[in-house]
């Protein structure tokens, strides 16, 4: 008789519900009408549609034949006979591998620089009541208020001779504040005790960045380089002013020049002319250069983000 | 170092202030100094790496931020680009001419225009754009499948992730005049469409892209807010025999009601800024007549045809109603019970 009641009390091992299985609702929740669950599946698909559509067309077209793509009259759907030649053309050499090359060194070098700047600034903002600590803070806050304005700025890049460098990509927009009241916000929520033990410990300020606090911060560490590589990989409007030399001009500024104004790539015109390449899987393929790193990078870090985002919309 | 009498931490500092309001009654004398007012040259030693490090970023933020905003007196210039090789020498030398500026910008019927433009689209954005991302978190929020929300999460913030060069791209070959459903259409004997070159439905593209570009991305703050809704609320009201639409409408909404104020904020103070960027790569193909917004106004006088003084002056009066658009927008925030941008 106790056994049986024993029985009845011991908690039931729940078995996780497959992937495909809906979780149990709580009992007071109306299990949810057929009508209402096809209105919701049919708009969240129609959504998620939407995006990777284009992304589909661009990807497949990029890799088709000139056949196949003057079969299916431009709009491929379904890839037939897959090659590789417009990416192969677009990064032998030229204008396109030169153009990944400048977007990818400047990609690296900027977000290195910006991700030290502002992880340096995040930590020596994040310990309050320090000397300057408020003077600083308020310095940084107040330029998301206003902004100097584009001719001021353009003056003033051309009058420290940035005009035709690299560094006028990088230096200008280096710092978002922004990202680094995030990485602040953070950096105050790890806990007293464990960096003040650690100073007891002999720790200096430097040890307990390193050791401490950014092991502890990886989740929004990582938000933040995806910001500031996104940011650099997709910044072409400093390159439209302040470069004038055609070689230094990065990947997205050599995509407008190939599909907004519809040029051919320099260099590559011949096998488009004589119909080896469809220009359209150029172009298509171009495009695919310019979004794949991001497409590839981004869903790793995108369990955090709600993360880095909620403590910059709190703190900031 | 480490016996000297400069506290080693902030946090220690902090204690010692504490010791000193309430006097130590073992030893039964005060502490020597008031730990409170260290002397500036004891603070510097004790925080001098916590400045160095923070150094860096303000330092750029000055020249970079601040620096400029001495540059706008060209707006009150007559500045003549050639008169110096660097360009803040030629400001220095370049003739005053008062509010001249401003004027010739009242008179430009092109200034105008862009006002016009800009706050249509502005309008538009609110309108069409902003509660698309309030209903998908809705939506979202309310499936709980974890695998079907993760995935359809994933693919929704991806576009956020491109730059604007890409998503006009991509929408350059769907839509526009070579894209592929026009040729589609002509292949079968339609006629075909240009709606990237088109004046008339200009503005309404431009919210498109927009809403493919970010809708996605914007829901992550309403996801983050109905999260921390506590299912007890929704438990209570079920007892109380609210409907799942009863519930929506007195638990999820107002849960909502403060981020939706915040946002609504931002965007309003932000109003006279409508996708620089985005604009200024389809200007030229729908001309300026309907693209022409204040930013791009700047950019094309300043930059394109190099009337710095002019366009600086535009450039002024755009980022002054900004920073009065701010102020108001958070004032009426606070006026309305909410928490705004900043505090006041």
């Amino acid at each position: 008789m106790t056994a049986v009641l024993d029985r009845r009390h011991e908690p039931v091992a729940e078995k996780a519900p497959r992937w495909w299985q809906a979780p149990p609702r709580p009992v007071w929740e109306e299990p949810p009408g057929r009508a209402g669950l096809a209105g919701k599946g049919i708009v969240l698909a129609g959504a998620c549609l939407a995006v990777l559509f284009p992304l589909w067309i661009v990807i497949v077209t990029s890799l088709s034949s000139k056949k196949t793509i003057t079969e299916a009259g431009g709009l491929v759907l379904i890839p037939r006979d897959i090659t590789f030649v417009a990416y192969q053309e677009l990064l032998s050499g030229g204008q396109v591998t030169r153009a990944t090359l400048v977007s990818l060194g400047v990609t690296l070098v900027g977000t290195l620089f910006s991700m030290t700047v502002s992880v340096l600034a995040a930590y020596g903002l994040s310990r309050s009541g320090s000397l300057g600590h408020r003077w600083m803070l308020m310095t940084l806050l107040a330029t998301m208020f206003f902004g100097a304005g584009l001719i001021p700025t353009y003056l003033l890049v051309q009058s420290l001779g940035l005009t035709d460098t690299y560094l006028a990509l990088i230096l200008p927009s280096a710092v978002s504040v922004f990202n680094i009241l995030v990485l602040r916000g953070f950096f105050m929520n790890i806990s007293p005790e464990l960096i003040d033990s650690a100073r007891i410990d002999g720790a200096g300020d430097w040890r307990i960045l390193w050791k401490i606090v950014l092991p502890l911060s990886r989740a929004v560490v990582a938000v933040i380089t995806l910001f500031y590589a996104v940011g650099y990989w997709s910044a072409w409007f400093n390159a439209s002013i302040y470069l004038t030399d055609q070689d230094m001009m990065p990947l997205q500024n050599v995509m407008i020049q190939l599909v907004q104004k519809q040029e051919q790539p320099v260099g590559m015109s011949q096998a488009i002319k004589t119909g080896q390449i469809s220009a359209l899987a150029v172009q298509m393929a171009v495009m695919v250069l310019a979004l794949l790193p991001v497409a590839v990078v981004s869903p790793f870090v995108q369990k955090h983000f709600k993360k880095g985002m909620l403590t910059g919309a709190v703190k900031g | 170092m480490s016996h000297s009498t400069v506290p080693r931490s902030r946090d220690e500092a902090h204690t010692r202030k504490a010791a000193a309001r309430t006097p130590d009654t073992r030893s039964g004398r005060r502490p020597a100094r008031r730990p409170g007012k260290l002397s500036l040259r004891l603070r510097l030693r004790r925080d001098r790496t916590l400045i160095l490090m923070t150094l860096p970023a303000v330092a750029l933020v000055l020249v970079f931020n601040y620096v400029p905003i001495l540059g706008n007196v060209v707006a009150f210039q007559e500045y003549d680009p050639y008169i110096s090789d660097n360009g803040f020498a030629a400001m220095l030398e370049s003739p005053w001419v008062g509010l001249e500026q401003f004027q010739r910008i009242f008179e430009d019927s092109a200034f105008w225009d862009a006002v016009r433009n800009t706050l249509v689209l502005f309008f538009l954005q609110l309108v069409l754009f902003f509660p698309i991302p309030i209903a998908l978190a809705l939506l979202i929020n309310s499936v709980i499948r974890p695998r079907v929300r993760a995935v359809s999460q994933a693919i929704l913030y991806l576009p956020h992730f491109f730059s604007w060069v890409l998503v006009i791209t991509v929408f350059q070959q769907i839509f526009g005049g070579a894209g592929i459903i026009a040729q589609t259409l002509r292949r079968h004997g339609y006629e075909g469409f240009d709606l990237m070159t088109d004046p008339g439905i200009f503005k309404f593209l431009v919210t498109a892209e927009g809403v493919w570009k970010d809708a996605g991305w914007g829901i992550i703050v309403f996801l983050a807010a109905l999260a921390s809704v506590s299912p007890d609320l929704y438990e209570a009201a079920a007892m109380d025999g609210a409907g799942r639409w009863r519930r929506l409408w007195h638990v999820t909404l107002p849960a909502l009601r403060p981020v939706i104020a915040l946002l609504l904020v931002l965007r309003v103070g932000d109003a006279l800024t409508v996708g620089f960027e985005q604009i200024l790569l389809q200007r030229d193909a729908v001309g300026p007549g309907a693209a022409e917004v204040l930013d791009t106004y700047v950019w094309w006088n300043g930059v394109r045809n190099q009337d710095f003084s002019f366009a600086a002056a535009a450039g002024l009066i755009k980022g002054l109603v900004s920073v009065a658009l701010v102020l108001a927008a958070n004032k009426v925030a606070h006026m309305m019970g909410e928490q705004g941008v900043y505090k006041k």
